[in-house]
C-alpha cells in the first residue's frame, strides 16, 4: 500500500492503483470522522505548512481540519500579510518556511505549475492545492469519492462537467481521474467556454446544448462560472448564460432519469445552478465537501509515510 | 513446522474459552466483545456464534477495531488498513479484546488506544488464543488464554482459518 510517488501535483502523475489506493483509504478515515472522538495520532510528529497565495474557503478549511484530525501540526500562511508583498520570490518564502522544519506542504498557487517548480528544489512533499488552470487533484479524489459512495464505483459511469472548462482546474483533473477509473467523461458549455483541443487531447465528446448533456449523464459536475478568471467576455451576460446552462428544478424534472448534481463551490446561485436544484435531493453537493476530509487525510497519511524518508 | 493445536483442538480450545467467557459474564447486557484487525475477527468471530448460541435469543454486542492509526511502528512503513466495525458507544461497558495471538504486546496497547475513541469502558479483559508468553515489550497480559507457549524470537506463530486460508490450525514456523 504505496503511492508511486512522493508528491500529489496532479492526477495527471497518479496512476488508477494509485487513486484506488487513496479512495480506499479514505473510505477507512471517513469511518474515524464518525466516531465520538475524531482524532487520531498519527501524525504527530509531521509538521505541514498551508501555503495559500489565494483565497479559498473549502479547500482551506479542509486540508487544515484533516491536519489537525491527524494529529500534524499546521503553520498557516496566506500571502496577503505575508513578506510576499515586499517582494519575497517563492522559493525564498518556501525555504525560509522549511528551514523552521517542516515536513509538507500543502500549496495553492494563481501560476499554473508552481507547486511543480517547488518539487524541483525542495525537499518536502507537496500537496497541490489547486494551481492556477492546471489542476485541482483533492477536488476531483473527493469527487470520485462522493460519486463512488453513491453509485458504487465509477467504472462506466457516464459524468458529464458542465459551465466553464477553459478556465477550471476541477475539470482537468476530474477529466484525468475518471478516465483513468474507466469512466465515461463528457464536457458541456457554451462554445466560447470549452478549450478547442479538448477533444483531441482526451478524446472525449463536447457538447454544446445543456438538455443532451444532462439526458447524457448519470452525474452532472457543474462548474462555477470564474469571473474572476475572465479577462474577456465570453457570454454576453450572466443571464443569459442562465438561461441556456443553468440548471433548475424544471430541467432535471423533465429529464428521463434522476442524476446526480454535484458542485466544487462556490455556487453561483441563480447562474449556474439554481436553489431549487442545488438544495434537493438529487444535490450531493455537501457530501462532497464532508468526504473532502477524508480524502485529504489519506493523501496527507500515504504522502507523509515517505516524507520521513527524506 | 511444528503443529501446535489441530483441527479438533482449535475447535475444543475456543469453545472452552467461550464457555469462560460466559461464566466470568453472567450479565452479558453491559458485555462487548470486539475482534482487533486483521486476523483476530475470525477467532472472535467463532467466539461471538458459540456465545450467542448459549444466550439464545439474545445476541452480544460485537464489534471489529483497526488500529494501523495507533500503532506506534506507524510511521516506519505503511501499514495495511482495515474497516473498523464499532457501531456503538462502549461507555461504562466492560469490553473484551480477543485477538489470535499475543507477542510484544504493542498491538494490544494500540487497540486499547484505538478503543478509547469510542467511549470510556468500565473495564477492559482480553482473550486470546496463542500466548507467546516470556516475549513481551511492555506490561500486558492477558485474561484468558488458549495455550501457552514459549518461542524464540525467530519463530513465527500463525493461526490458519478456513475462510482465510483453506484449513484450520496453529502451527510454528
Amino acid at each position: 500500500m504505496q503511492l508511486s510517488t512522493k508528491h500529489l501535483l496532479g492526477i495527471r502523475d497518479l496512476l488508477a492503483s494509485d487513486i484506488q489506493t487513496i479512495l480506499d483509504t479514505a473510505t477507512q478515515f471517513k469511518e474515524v470522522l464518525q466516531r465520538p472522538i475524531k482524532k487520531v495520532p498519527t501524525l504527530r510528529d509531521v509538521t505541514i505548512v498551508n501555503l495559500f497565495y489565494e483565497n479559498s474557503t473549502r479547500t482551506r478549511i479542509s486540508f487544515e481540519l484533516a491536519e489537525k484530525r491527524l494529529s500534524a501540526d499546521t503553520v498557516n500562511f496566506t500571502a496577503s500579510g505575508s513578506s510576499v508583498s515586499k517582494g519575497e520570490s517563492l522559493l525564498d518564502t518556501v525555504n525560509n518556511i522549511l528551514s523552521m522544519k517542516v515536513d509538507m506542504v500543502v500549496m495553492r498557487h494563481s501560476a499554473s505549475g508552481a507547486p511543480h517548480f517547488l518539487a524541483k528544489h525542495i525537499p518536502a512533499a507537496i500537496v497541490n492545492a489547486g494551481d492556477g488552470i492546471n489542476e485541482h487533484p483533492t477536488q476531483a479524489l473527493l469527487d470520485a469519492f462522493s460519486i463512488r459512495e453513491k453509485l458504487g464505483s465509477l467504472e462506466g459511469k457516464k459524468v458529464a462537467i458542465i459551465g466553464d472548462i477553459m478556465h477550471s482546474r476541477v475539470a482537468l483533473s476530474n477529466i484525468y481521474l475518471l478516465k483513468k477509473m474507466g469512466a465515461e467523461v463528457m464536457v458541456a458549455g457554451p462554445p466560447t467556454l470549452i478549450p478547442l483541443y479538448i477533444t483531441e487531447a482526451f478524446g472525449i465528446p463536447v457538447e454544446y446544448n445543456l438538455r443532451r448533456a444532462l439526458e447524457w449523464c448519470d452525474v452532472a459536475n457543474v462548474l462555477r462560472i470564474q469571473l474572476e478568471r475572465q479577462n474577456q467576455v465570453l457570454f454576453s451576460s450572466l443571464r443569459e448564460y442562465s438561461l441556456a446552462y443553468g440548471i433548475n428544478r424544471k430541467i432535471l424534472d423533465s429529464l428521463s432519469k434522476e442524476i446526480l448534481i454535484m458542485h466544487p463551490g462556490p455556487i453561483n446561485r441563480g447562474v449556474e445552478l439554481d436553489s431549487d436544484a442545488a438544495d434537493s435531493k438529487q444535490s450531493i453537493i455537501l457530501q462532497q465537501v464532508e468526504n473532502g476530509v477524508a480524502v485529504r487525510m489519506a493523501v496527507l497519511y500515504l504522502l507523509a509515510g515517505k516524507a520521513t524518508n527524506l | 513446522m511444528k503443529t501446535i493445536l489441530t483441527e479438533k483442538e482449535l475447535g475444543l480450545t475456543i469453545q472452552r474459552l467461550s464457555h469462560q467467557l460466559l461464566e466470568n459474564h453472567l450479565s452479558f447486557q453491559d458485555l462487548v466483545i470486539i475482534g482487533i484487525q486483521p486476523r483476530g475477527i475470525y477467532f472472535s468471530d467463532r467466539i461471538v456464534q458459540q456465545i450467542n448460541e448459549q444466550i439464545k435469543p439474545a445476541k452480544i454486542t460485537y464489534g471489529k477495531l483497526d488500529n494501523t492509526f495507533y500503532r506506534d511502528d506507524v510511521r516506519q512503513g505503511l501499514h495495511t488498513l482495515n474497516q473498523t466495525d464499532m457501531l456503538f458507544s462502549v461507555e461504562n461497558k466492560t469490553v473484551i479484546l480477543v485477538d489470535d495471538v499475543l507477542y510484544t504486546g504493542r498491538t494490544i496497547r494500540a487497540s486499547m488506544d484505538a478503543l478509547l475513541t469510542f467511549g470510556r469502558p468500565a473495564k477492559v479483559e482480553l482473550c486470546i488464543l496463542i500466548d507467546r508468553r516470556f516475549s513481551r515489550e511492555v506490561p500486558i497480559q492477558a485474561d484468558f488464554v488458549g495455550r501457552s507457549i514459549d518461542t524464540i524470537i525467530t519463530q513465527r506463530v500463525k493461526v490458519l482459518w478456513k475462510e482465510r486460508d483453506g484449513k484450520e490450525e496453529v502451527v510454528l514456523l
